[in-house]
Formats: C-alpha cells, sequence, structure tokens
C-alpha cells in the first residue's frame, strides 16, 4: 500500500471538527497507517474556501477525493457540512464507515 | 443585551410558515423557543428530537416555539420561503416555525447559535437556556436537558441547570 495524503480542512465554528479528527485518527490506525500524517488545515476565511473548494467542515480528502464528494450545487464558503449517516440520520460528521471506506480504497 | 435567567423574555411578533403569525403571550404553563435554521447539521441532527418533545409536552400546557433568524442573503437555504418549503416537505412538525427577517428578535434575547433553546415559566420569565442535550450525535438522548427544564417547571421548581453552552452553528448575522 502506498501512503495516501490524508487532509482534514476543518473551520473552528464548526465543533464538530475535534470528534472528526479523532474517528479519522483512529480509521487510520486501524487501516496501518500513521494518524499523525494527516494534513490539518483551518479554513478562517471565505477567499481561502473559496480557494480549496472548501463546502463545509469538517473535509476529509484522500489522495484529493472528497470521503462524501459535494454536489455541484454545493458553493464553497464557510460553513458546517452536512453529512448523511449509513442510517440516515443527518450529521455534522462523516459516517465512520465511509471513513474506513474511503481509506480502504487507497491502492 | 441577552435575556438572564429570571429575566422576563422580550416580546415578539413574527410570521410563520404557515401563513400564521405568533406572539409568546398565549397563557402557557411553560414555553420552548429555539433558534433552529435549514442548513445547520446541528440543528438538522436534533431537529427530530425537538418535534417529539413538542409532541410528549403538547398535552402538558407546553407550547414549542422555533425562530430562523438567518441571513438569507448569504445562506439562501434559510429563506423564507425555504422554510416554507421545508415545512410542507416534511410535513411533521409539531410546532410553528418563524421568521426573523430583521434579526431583533435573536438579538434581543441573545440567541447565538443553531440550535439555542429558551424555557420559559408561566410568567415568561427564562429558566433555562442552551442546548437540548449533551450530544448532537445521539439520539437516545432525546432532548433530556429541556426536558428536564421543562418538567422543572411545570412542576415550580428551579431547573437543576439553568443554562448550558449552546452547541451548533452561529446564526448567520447580517452585515
Amino acid at each position: 500500500m502506498t501512503t495516501p495524503r490524508v487532509e482534514f480542512l476543518w473551520w473552528r465554528e464548526c465543533p464538530s471538527w475535534e470528534r472528526a479528527l479523532a474517528d479519522l485518527r483512529a480509521a487510520m490506525a486501524e487501516a496501518g497507517l500513521d494518524p499523525g500524517s494527516v494534513e490539518l488545515r483551518e479554513i478562517d476565511t471565505d477567499a481561502l474556501a473559496s480557494r480549496e473548494a472548501f463546502v463545509g467542515s469538517p473535509t476529509i480528502r484522500i489522495d484529493g477525493e472528497d470521503i462524501q464528494p459535494p454536489g455541484d450545487d454545493e458553493p464553497a464558503g464557510l460553513n458546517c457540512r452536512v453529512y448523511l449517516r449509513r442510517d440516515g440520520r443527518v450529521s455534522p460528521l462523516p459516517d465512520p464507515e465511509d471513513v474506513r471506506e474511503a481509506l480502504a480504497r487507497i491502492d | 443585551m441577552a435575556v438572564q435567567i429570571g429575566d422576563r423574555a422580550p416580546g415578539f411578533e413574527l410570521p410563520a410558515t404557515d401563513g400564521t403569525r405568533h406572539s409568546l403571550d398565549d397563557g402557557a404553563e411553560a414555553t420552548l423557543v429555539y433558534w433552529t435554521c435549514n442548513h445547520c447539521p446541528y440543528a438538522l441532527a436534533w431537529h427530530d428530537r425537538m418535534v417529539d418533545l413538542a409532541r410528549d409536552y403538547a398535552d402538558r400546557g407546553v407550547r414549542v416555539i422555533a425562530v430562523n433568524s438567518n441571513d438569507a442573503e448569504t445562506h439562501p437555504a434559510d429563506s423564507f420561503e425555504a422554510m416554507r418549503e421545508r415545512v410542507e416537505r416534511e410535513g411533521d412538525w409539531a410546532h410553528p416555525y418563524l421568521h426573523d427577517e430583521s434579526q431583533e428578535v435573536a438579538r434581543a434575547w441573545g440567541a447565538e447559535k443553531t440550535p439555542h433553546l429558551f424555557v420559559l415559566d408561566a410568567d415568561l420569565c427564562l429558566r433555562y437556556q442552551g442546548a437540548p442535550d449533551a450530544d448532537y450525535e445521539d439520539p437516545s438522548e432525546g432532548a433530556a436537558w429541556a426536558r428536564e427544564a421543562l418538567d422543572a417547571v411545570l412542576e415550580g421548581r428551579e431547573p437543576e441547570r439553568g443554562e448550558t453552552d449552546p452547541v451548533g452553528c452561529t446564526i448567520k448575522w447580517k452585515s
């Protein structure tokens, strides 16, 4: 397995980022990856959000690909991101299974 | 100036998605006013718990009111039209959903987040403000803190928890 680039983009005003980061690191450890290798990038201006195509916090990208790719109509900006859990609930956190699955797709 | 525990809550009259207008003065035993919105995942995650609470307390003289004060210019998902469409689509709201377009009500109350709850007694004095419960991610929490506060008010007691930190998205203020 090659070492993937795991990026974690977050905005301070959405409180789920700490839990999301902990979940991501746990999933990386489970997958045999170094949890310390995740790149943390704080997004704190609209300009930066636009430049990074950041649709909300938290956003997790693995080798540049969003683990739950946003729709074309989702504008970039400083927002808290809406995730859909596998049981149908709306959440400020990605489903841990989606995170694990995205990590498992790495060649 | 935000309303403090023991203060009488500022009055308002706001339009609801169903075309009616609502104010505080209706003689309820207790009133729960909470700020919410369409776009925030925390508000959405807690929504079903708030609807369940409204249903569970409806026959105990409790009135529940939801208010959206977000700037629709920057967040079109929170426009009055989008609020109407959401209630029509979901069809299971057990309480009115009011639009505070000027944001004056949110400012007068000191609302900061979505969701942000305020529980009032029969005299419309504030007895609890903060989050619905301890965890947006756990539906089994069931808006326990709000229920505790309502139970206390209905029994003429002070809630054990007068204030908790509201957790959610910041209200989107007009610039």
